[in-house]
């Protein structure tokens, strides 16, 4: 997880047409941890949901074949039930709640090393043509990257 | 035009644009004339998609009025909606 990057999943575990499931450590150091807090650094909560809904955007970039990128549009509900502090290992899970004509309602959730609810979110994702075909490549190499097929 | 699928796509635009439900007529524009933006359109899409068990296809509907090949009034005004919502669920089934 490299903050700054909004590089926010390490590896997908596993997925189907449906879910996916992913990994990631929060970073020892960053520049995020020094604003917030100074003395007492914990992953703000915009990045917890920016984490789920990464999630669930590999999710739908392996859904649509690579050929249509998601963005995020909304954030229908979303609880922050605990706090996430350098050095967390956390599980990242994402569900397809629907898949409409170029949009998808997605339900995401963030999971401690013990297995606890950290967060959760539902949020809707718009999904267009990638406007490039170099950064449909990128996005190809870094899901490889991550585990896709 | 199946008033009762009118009345629910009405209601559901009403409850999800906090749009007031007596300015939605038969002919109203959905996004001309009840100021609904794009996200709350979707929104409305997705509340639709659920309540008659069909997926609207918004993208190839806003290809054929981009591209000339349909008017706008086919999918946009709300009784033209309403019908497009009727055949979709007559071809579900």
């Amino acid at each position: 997880m490299i903050l700054e990057r909004f590089a926010m999943i390490d590896r997908i575990i596993a997925h189907d047409a449906e879910t996916l499931s992913a990994a990631a450590t929060l970073p020892l150091e960053s520049p995020v941890f020094e604003g917030h807090f100074p003395g007492f650094p914990i992953l703000p909560g915009v990045l917890m949901i920016e984490t789920m809904a990464q999630a669930g955007g590999w999710l739908m970039v392996a859904r649509l074949g690579f050929e249509r990128m998601p963005l995020l549009a909304k954030v229908n509900e979303a609880k922050m039930r605990g706090m996430l502090r350098p050095g967390d290992a956390i599980t990242i899970e994402a569900k397809l709640v629907h898949d409409g004509s170029g949009y998808a309602v997605l339900a995401g959730r963030i999971k401690d090393a013990a297995g606890k609810p950290v967060a959760d979110a539902e949020y809707t994702l718009r999904t267009l043509p990638f406007p490039e075909a170099s950064l449909a490549a990128l996005v190809r190499a870094r899901g490889t990257e991550l585990g896709l097929p | 035009m199946a008033a009762d699928t009118f009345d629910r796509i009405a209601d559901i635009i009403a409850e999800t644009a906090n749009v007031d439900r007596a300015t939605i007529t038969p002919e109203a524009h959905v996004i001309n004339d009840l100021g609904i933006d794009s996200l709350d359109f979707l929104d409305i899409v997705f509340a639709i998609d659920k309540e008659f068990g069909i997926k609207v296809p918004v993208e190839a509907w806003t290809e054929q009025v981009n591209t000339g090949k349909a008017p706008a009034e086919q999918f946009f005004i709300m009784k033209g909606l309403a019908d497009r919502i009727d055949e979709l669920v007559a071809a579900k089934g």
